[in-house]
């Protein structure tokens, strides 16, 4: 063991130079302007540098290529929505970075907070911006039963499924139960009559239709993992410095250049926008006002317990994971009262493509983002994280500039040319 | 050993770089193996992952011995800590989940969200008595 070595750290420190530059993987000196220093930086920033998403052990079907498929045919299918007229792709559409450019979602209703992106989602260990979600299939379950958004029930998306997916989803997932003798509407989060229809089922009944609603999730899941992020200009200018290839060293402009300087330094951006997908996937309070002051959303902290006792978490009966392969809800912080009114970090990639900002859209354009970062004020429910950060004009503008080459291509996996 | 000097390295050359993001505090006492505040208690603290990468959810282990070098059984131990200059804590709650034996114990659920300080804060309850320690850690940029 490693317990009985001791003033190492005396030693260490004493040769502080020397052995960083050792374990530096750019022991010869940065390019293109930049110190080693900062390349070790801008090298984690890299696409390249993405892992492949972890497998999602409680959705056993999210590699199967028919499971792919279904997902994709439900995501744009809008009879899986009370009124017929909403999909996934109505909000989240392709066109539009997979989200809808509005301030707050709009379905079947208007939601309460701004629309994501679901591309890259299979990185996360929480979803939506709160994070009441473990796991993709679990997150695209939310939004059905949403009155806002899809505003139907399970039991309604059974019967749907089996009329139009029945043979797609045997082939996955095995015989659908009989729905003949099932009202028409009925579910836990439905309205008063459905509800009380729900109720009335008998335990195995809600469990067999509670099974097949988790499915359909877990295909929906199964599609939106094959979402990726495509190389932007930003990467091939990392990609060209970290391989001293000159050709690319012009790749970004000066501006963008200078921006990218404040987004690793000064700015302070990179500390949470950290990595390939430029999120720590963590969960931040910012002082991004409140859009409804009277009625204050705490984010993170309302969702704590919301994702543990959710019945299609990781642990719960409709998992395909066992216990031991449930670590982030094992391990959940619940006691951080920064969590109050805190909310995801976004992953930035073709951030330029999708204002506007915030989780409820309270920021119209980049430049008004990085003027709130640079004012950071006060949260109005726990307390921001923030501290002022002095940037001249100039800087913001170069920062804002720097952002837009952030934009890439969104690619399917198993496609050959993005959308 | 190489590992114990190749993550005493990264932490060191984590310290320089990250002048360019939030700098932590100059002379920051890295220490792996420290007195509690009351003397109570030698705790030693080790990552058990090979490499410790952002976001990466890995165990640590504890070993306490009294200040005569009897190691401690039987201790509660509560974990706690994260990034002061954030005011946040560990994106999850590491926890103390099983005693290895010899006054060793297992702490699951540790993962740092982002490079810079962090503190890693035990508090030790044993017929000893309770007392509490804390370690410091800097997180080097990864992806």
């Amino acid at each position: 063991m490693h317990f009985g070595i001791r003033h190492i750290l005396t030693m260490a420190m004493a040769a502080t130079v020397s052995i960083a530059g050792a374990a530096s993987a750019f022991p010869w000196g940065g390019a293109d302007g930049w110190s080693k220093q900062e390349m070790e930086v801008l090298s984690s920033l890299r696409l390249s540098q993405l892992a492949p998403a972890p497998e999602d052990r409680s959705n056993r079907y999210e590699g199967l290529p028919a499971a792919v498929e279904l997902g994709k045919r439900i995501f744009f299918d809008k009879r899986f929505s009370s009124n017929g007229e909403v999909s996934c792709a109505s909000c989240h559409d392709p066109k539009q970075q997979f989200q809808d450019g509005r301030e707050l979602g709009r379905g079947v209703g208007t939601g309460a907070r701004r629309t994501m992106p679901v591309v890259g989602l299979a990185h996360s260990p929480f979803l939506f911006w709160d994070g009441r979600k473990d796991s993709a299939w679990s997150q695209a379950l939310g939004p059905l039963e949403d009155p806002a958004e899809h505003g139907g029930n399970r039991v309604a998306y059974a019967r749907v499924l089996q009329a139009n997916y029945q043979k797609e989803y045997e082939a996955v997932f095995g015989p659908m139960p009989g729905l003949a003798r099932l009202p028409r509407d009925a579910g836990p989060l439905g309205d008063d009559r459905q509800r009380a229809a729900w109720k009335e089922l008998d335990e195995p009944t809600r469990q067999a239709v509670s099974r097949v609603f988790a499915n359909m999730g877990k295909a929906i899941a199964a599609y939106e993992k094959t979402l990726h992020y495509g190389a932007s200009r930003m990467d091939r200018y990392l990609d060209g410095i970290v391989s001293r290839d000159a050709s690319a060293y012009n790749v970004l402009s000066q501006q963008e250049k200078n921006g990218l300087r404040v987004f690793i330094g000064k700015g302070q951006c990179v500390t949470c926008h950290s990595g390939p997908l430029l999120s720590d996937q963590h969960f931040h309070n910012t002082g991004i006002p409140q859009r409804n002051p009277a009625k204050p959303d705490t984010g993170r902290r309302a969702a704590i317990a919301k994702v543990t006792r959710d019945e299609f978490n990781c642990m719960g009966p409709f998992s395909d994971a066992g216990k031991e392969d449930c670590d982030e809800l094992r391990f959940i912080a619940q006691e951080d009262h920064s969590l109050d009114a805190a909310f995801k970090t976004p992953s930035l990639r073709n951030v330029a493509l999708r204002a506007p900002y915030m989780h409820a859209g309270q920021k119209q354009t980049l430049a008004d983002v990085v003027d709130h970062y640079r004012k950071a004020p006060a949260s109005r429910v726990g307390h921001s994280e923030l501290k002022r950060i002095e940037l001249s004009e100039q800087e913001a503008r170069d920062l804002v500039a720097f952002l837009g080459t952030l934009s890439g291509p969104i690619l399917e996996r198993g496609q050959a040319n993005g959308q | 050993m190489i590992r114990r000097q190749f993550f005493t390295a990264l932490a060191l050359l984590a310290t320089v770089f990250l002048a360019a993001c939030m700098s932590p505090p100059t002379g920051l006492d890295l220490s792996q193996k420290r007195s509690t505040a009351r003397n109570l208690y030698l705790v030693e603290v080790q990552s058990l992952a090979d490499q410790i990468a952002i976001n990466k959810m890995h165990a640590w282990e504890a070993k306490v011995k009294l200040a005569t070098g009897e190691p401690v059984r039987g201790a509660s131990i509560t974990v706690g800590g994260g990034m002061p200059q954030h005011g946040h804590g560990y994106p999850t709650q590491p926890r103390v989940t099983k005693e290895l034996g010899d006054g060793r114990y297992l702490i699951e659920g540790m993962k740092f969200s982002m490079s810079g300080w962090w503190e890693l804060k035990l508090k030790i309850d044993s017929s000893a008595g309770v007392d509490d320690v804390t370690f410091n850690t800097v997180i080097a940029p990864g992806p």
